[in-house]
């Protein structure tokens, strides 16, 4: 009798354990590992809302997990494949310095699909690209900064030299320039995507040199607490809308919105049908957004703007369209001409008009 | 680059500004140091107090409020390495390292629902027509009352150890603790309240540091503050008032490189960026090079008994 019951309970336990064995399988594991807090209210923000999104579109047939401010280097790497090691189907690296530890744990779990953002680097079959053309949006804003600045003089808090940041400073430079031929870019490298310490006081030198424009792109809302201290000066959002600042300083913003991308990516995943890929998508897909022009910007200006937007929507106007010459002089883009996907993936320069050099 | 755009009258009155949080964390360990304690937790302590005063700035709506608990939760904290160190006698230099560590932990663990708040802005204080005065006016009228009761506590600092008897007991601690026990004097309660004190003055720092200069609150946010305010003691050679001015100093450096990033200096920005911390070093080395007497500056001025652990037996 004792030994019928132990052989039933000990089946019982294996039924459990099995159905929990099928649920586990079911269940897509979508990692996510973020460079700042979640709560940073800009770029991490938005990769988390993308999280949830994902959480939302699949309910209970996906487990997301994550780990915030994981730092770009040997730590990274560690914590990607600690998510490997525990199961997870997908993972999406959420910053650029994440590109060769992303690579590097992409090659030792080739089961596993890996996603990285804002990088170039597609080493083996299980690792994806994506971006988005952040500087479509910058351009709009550009446009704004260079109609609004009265001291012609616009502050730029720059993170890393590297392409995509460069590009915003380029995109933005040559819109402001158009509209306002006298306007100056003061361009401070913070090094750093999130130290509101730094990103704060970098704001505030910039204000006490004449800026009455900030531009960020760092990821914390510091810049528009120091914005708004000073009084007359506008600011952008950041990767997200922070619309706290809003109508003043805040007086438009890009807003990255990852959501849709991240839940076509996890589908992918679950119909078997994901693949290696580099995808860049800017406003028309709608990867990129401008958030509310507030109403601190003058109805004519916002309609301009919102004009420019259009017309990158709708692809009949390119940000980077020439004549367009480098910051050396030599020339970059003849009349008409459009800047192609591989040079703009790699800009290292700045464009004719811009002081300063690039930090090596 | 066009250096013009550098306004000195700015730039001194943003130094100010800058320096403030280190000042008050390096005032508050020169009193700790001048009863003979050696705390390197100062960097743990500023970060608590700058997440206790966050948190309940934005809890309670009042910034008073925050710096009121910013200093009380650092002096708490504080008293941890003071009941390890006066009571049960152990080493200050890895209890003081301890703290640090901790203070950086607890913060993150309490800030965690905190990260990306906005906290209630504290009112510059007014001076009217005052700060109107050209020149002058930015620089002395124009700040939020914290500055300029950090330099009232700087002034408070140096007038009490200098004249008064309370400031005598406790460099008496500080420079002879057997002596000032065999007078009678309670040695291990005067280091406690020193110790306190020193915690308080870094959790206001702290405080300064989430609820006005940024204001925000970040994990690690203190980024080396309390090191460089340890620093600041040693190159004051222990006197108040060089506090104050190495304070300016290091505060002016980190403001003016921005500066002149800003202004478009053809400086690599790498050098700008560590030029603060490599003249605190500097400073440090030339402060510990023997004198013609074969002593070094340092060692002349810092408080004899200076991180020895003293007990009534011995």
């Amino acid at each position: 009798m004792l030994r019928r019951t132990l052989i039933a309970t000990a089946a019982a336990a294996m039924a459990l354990t099995g159905t929990a064995f099928a649920d586990g399988h079911a269940k897509t594991k979508v990692g996510f590992v973020y460079v700042g807090p979640v709560g940073d209210g800009g770029w991490t923000y938005e990769h988390d809302q993308g999280r949830l999104a994902v959480e939302e579109a699949f309910g209970d047939k996906v487990e997301t997990i994550f780990q915030e401010n994981v730092p770009e280097g040997a730590d990274a790497e560690r914590v990607i494949t600690q998510m490997a090691l525990s199961g997870a189907n997908i993972i999406f690296t959420t910053s650029f310095g994440y590109m060769d530890p992303t690579n590097a744990v992409a090659g030792k779990f080739p089961d596993v699909k890996f996603e990285h953002a804002t990088g170039y680097k597609r080493e083996h079959p299980n690792v994806s690209t994506y971006s988005a053309r952040f500087y479509e949006g910058r351009a709009v804003q550009g446009h704004i900064a260079g109609k609004m600045t009265k001291t012609n003089k616009i502050g730029y808090i720059a993170s890393f030299p590297i392409p995509e940041v460069i590009r915003g400073i380029n995109a933005a430079y040559i819109h402001a320039k158009k509209v306002n031929p006298d306007v100056e870019f003061n361009i401070v490298w913070a090094y750093t995507w999130f130290d509101p310490a730094k990103e704060a006081d970098a704001a505030t030198a910039l204000i006490e040199q004449g800026a009455d424009v900030i531009l960020q792109h760092t990821d914390s809302t510091a810049p528009q607490a120091a914005a708004q201290k000073a009084g007359n000066v506008i600011t952008f959002g950041q990767a997200s809308d922070m619309g706290e600042y809003a109508p003043m300083p805040r007086v438009s913003s890009i807003i990255d919105n990852w959501a849709p991308y991240y839940i076509d990516r996890v589908k992918a995943v679950m119909d078997g049908t994901w693949e290696s890929k580099d995808t860049w998508d800017g406003i028309a897909p709608g990867m990129v957004e401008i958030g509310e022009i507030s109403d601190a910007v003058p109805a004519d200006v916002k309609a301009e703007a919102l004009a420019l937007k259009a017309s990158i929507s709708d692809g009949s106007y390119h940000v980077f369209t020439g004549p367009l010459k480098k910051q050396d002089g030599s020339d970059w883009l003849a009349d008409g001409e459009t800047a192609d996907d591989g040079t703009l993936a790699g800009m290292n320069f700045y464009v004719e008009g811009l002081t300063g050099d690039i930090p090596q | 680059m066009d250096l013009s755009a550098i306004s000195p009258t700015l730039l001194i009155a943003s130094l100010m500004v800058a320096a403030t949080p280190i000042l008050l964390a390096a005032i508050g360990e020169l009193v700790v140091e001048k009863a003979g304690v050696l705390n390197l937790g100062v960097e743990g302590m500023m970060i608590t107090g700058a997440i206790c005063g966050f948190a309940i700035a934005v809890e309670t709506g009042s910034p008073v409020l925050g710096f009121i608990c910013a200093a009380i939760g650092a002096a708490i904290l504080s008293m941890i390495f003071g009941v390890l160190t006066q009571f049960f006698l152990s080493n200050q230099v890895a209890t003081g390292l301890a703290l640090t560590l901790f203070g950086l932990g607890l913060s993150s663990l309490l800030g965690q629902s905190y990260v990306g708040i906005k906290p209630p802005s504290t009112e510059k204080i007014d001076f009217p027509l005052l700060s109107d005065i050209p020149y002058l006016g930015p620089i002395v009228f124009n700040h939020d009352l914290m500055v300029y009761l950090t330099l009232a506590l700087v002034a408070a600092v140096w007038a009490t150890l200098k004249y008064t008897r309370a400031g005598l007991i406790l460099r008496a601690v500080g420079e002879n603790h057997d002596a000032a026990h065999a007078l009678g004097y309670k040695v291990i309660r005067v280091r406690l309240m020193a110790i306190a004190f020193g915690g308080a003055c870094a959790g206001l720092g702290g405080a300064y540091l989430s609820l006005i200069r940024v204001p925000q609150w970040t994990e690690g946010m203190t980024a080396g503050a309390g090191w460089i305010a340890l620093a600041i003691v040693v190159f004051a050679s222990w006197r108040p008032l060089r506090v104050l001015l190495g304070a300016y100093l290091f505060g002016g450096v980190t403001v003016l490189q921005l500066n002149l990033q800003a202004a478009g200096m053809a400086i690599p920005v790498e050098y700008l960026s560590m030029s603060p911390y490599l003249i605190t070093i500097l400073v440090l080395v030339i402060m510990s090079a023997p004198r013609k007497g074969g002593k070094a500056r340092m060692s002349l001025a810092a408080p004899a008994c200076l991180g020895r652990a003293f007990h009534a037996s011995s």
